[in-house]
């Protein structure tokens, strides 16, 4: 199969992912209505944080916590496209694509393209929310942009561990089962609070969770200025994720494959 | 050289369960080969090893010409596949599952509406073509898994149990089609656990059980080996004795079942005028008189030492396998 046809294959199985998840509303609720009332009852409830000594100077709660909610819809996109590719190996639907010449890993990769894509979306849909709320973004046009890469990126690699836990299970309530490791996550990093004011240990365990880098790297176009320092360090919490999300998915089809 | 060539197959699953134990089997272009089984026979895993969705724990296997291992995306190419349930994705519709398997079979994207426009035509889906999958009976689903199978003219078709579930009349259209497919030159590997389906569809039956092959041949001979056709005669009055007599002379005494008389009956159908003639010339009266050919479920029973129950495909279960008194 020559790369062009490879990458129409991908392009449709993407298109498929997209439409499928909008099709189905109880994928996409997770990817917009959750992280979009968590930040309005965190920012309604906890706004007075920013008074605490030691919190960055920002022009208010809401600006801070936008990244986090962008996070955590990326991280739900991820659990959600997994559930979407279980849901296809228990329908056999996997079966199909397997018995057509293609290259194995566009599945997954079509896969995550439609993750993408949708993290791309709920990107555009937080800054507009952010907007329309007064949120202030600081680096202007350009930092939206850079925070529309980024969390597409961050949806990709959180998207390919989706598939990997779908592909090693083959059970779409094993992958739904990760929803609440997310929280776990996303709190375990500095995504809804400073790192600084957290209390040991979850200080040390949010300074090691690649999430608070990637955050940190959203977070930095609203709140304050382009850091080169903080961008690459929030790309390689990116790379991190997706190494070893790619791996494990890597791995997880190959044993499907072997075990039929 | 045949479109399929399978030896010594076998499959061994994790905890040393052997689904497939050392099946030989070879197809020949333009056949329609039937592999008859009851769940659980191992057809369904036979199938998954031929279209590269399995590999063999040991054996060979060559499809369309290339080995089922070494060359699987050569194989994948040569092949359609319709697997068991109808493996559609529900919130699709029609067109964009039939567009999307195009692209799978790199069919440029103007062939591909093209092939999708004129294989929804062929099986009449064209009209429900933008409805989604989950809104299509159980037929439409199985109409729209074979033509997605079509769409890049494969040489060898797999259907797993094509007409598993469905009523007589999409039994009947789905065997239409793969019928006319075969006329076109497609060769057809079908498994069933209908007996019918079997009989009126393939060139050649293989009976599988418990993983191996028991029986193979065409349906005809597979029933000439198990015997003759019987002819049961149920009498208006009793002159018993006086039947025998009559009926003895066309052929060898069979014991009779609820008070009717039979005899081995070689001729078939085109014996019956005689033995009417002759039973009027003695004058015994004759109630009712019966044909009993030899079907593929005597073949399955004497085989197997089971038979299928439920062979009627609309029936509620037509999945269970009873132990026959037999």
């Amino acid at each position: 199969m020559s790369p062009a046809t490879t990458l129409r294959v991908i392009g449709s199985l993407g298109a498929r992912a997209v439409k499928q998840t909008f099709r189905r509303p109880q994928l996409m609720a997770p990817l917009l209505i959750f992280p979009t009332l968590l930040l309005a009852i965190q920012t309604g409830g906890a706004g007075r944080a920013i008074d605490l000594p030691g919190f960055p100077v920002v022009n208010g709660f809401f600006d801070f916590m936008l990244a986090g909610a962008m996070i955590q819809s990326t991280l739900l996109a991820g659990n959600t496209g997994g559930i979407a590719l279980a849901v296809d190996i228990e329908t056999g639907f996997t079966d199909r694509l397997l018995a057509a010449p293609i290259p194995r890993f566009t599945i997954v990769a079509g896969r995550l393209v439609g993750t993408a894509v949708l993290g791309a979306l709920t990107a555009v849909w937080f800054v507009v929310i952010g907007l329309l709320f007064g949120a202030e973004i600081n680096e202007g046009p350009l930092g939206v942009l850079a925070m529309i890469g980024l969390v597409t990126l961050s949806a990709t690699a959180f998207g390919s561990i989706g598939a990997a836990i779908a592909l090693r299970s083959g059970s779409a309530s094993v992958v739904q089962g990760m929803f609440p490791l997310v929280f776990v996550i996303l709190f375990l990093s500095s995504a809804f609070f400073p790192q600084e004011l957290l209390l040991e240990p979850a200080r040390t365990i949010a300074e090691l969770n690649p999430l608070s880098y990637i955050v940190e790297a959203v977070r930095d176009p609203v709140i304050g200025a382009f850091d080169a320092t903080n961008l690459l360090e929030g790309l390689g919490g990116l790379a991190i994720v997706a190494t070893f999300g790619v791996t494990l998915a890597a791995l997880a089809m190959r044993r499907r494959l072997r075990i039929g | 050289m045949g479109a399929i060539e399978v030896s010594n197959l076998q499959r061994t699953f994790d905890g040393g369960v052997t689904a497939v134990d050392g099946v030989d089997l070879e197809v020949a272009a333009g056949e329609i080969y039937a592999f008859l089984g009851p769940n659980g026979a191992g057809k369904t895993t036979t199938v998954r090893m031929l279209t590269t969705l399995l590999r063999p724990s040991g054996g060979s296997a060559r499809v369309a010409g290339f080995d089922v291992v070494s060359e699987s995306a050569d194989v994948r190419r040569s092949i359609g596949v319709a697997l068991q349930e109808a493996a559609l994705d529900p919130l699709m519709t029609g067109r964009e599952l039939i567009r999307l398997q195009a692209t799978l079979h790199a069919l440029a994207p103007a062939d591909g509406r093209a092939r999708a426009e004129s294989l929804l035509r062929r099986v009449d889906l064209l009209d429900a073509a933008d409805r989604r999958v989950g809104t299509y009976s159980g037929g439409m689903r199985r109409r729209l898994d074979l033509a997605s199978a079509l769409v890049h003219e494969p040489r060898v078709l797999f259907l797993d149990e094509p007409t598993t579930g469905l009523d007589p009349v999409s039994r009947k259209a789905i065997w239409e089609e793969v019928t006319k497919l075969n006329d076109g030159g497609t060769t057809v590997f079908l498994t069933t656990q209908y007996l019918e389906e079997a009989d009126q569809l393939a060139d050649r039956v293989g009976i599988i059980a418990g993983g191996k092959i028991v029986a193979e041949g065409t349906p005809a001979s597979l029933k000439a080996e198990v015997g003759k056709p019987r002819l049961e005669v149920r009498l208006s009055e009793g002159r018993a004795e006086s039947c025998n007599e009559v009926l003895a002379r066309f052929g060898r005494l069979l014991p009779g079942k609820d008070e009717t008389l039979a005899i081995e009956l070689a001729a078939g159908a085109s014996g019956i005028a005689p033995v009417v003639r002759a039973l009027d010339e003695a004058g015994i009266m004759v109630e009712a008189l019966e044909l009993h050919e030899p079907t593929l479920d005597d073949v399955f029973v004497i085989k197997t030492g089971y038979h299928i129950e439920g062979d009627d495909p609309a029936g509620a279960d037509a999945e269970a396998v009873e132990k026959t008194e037999r």
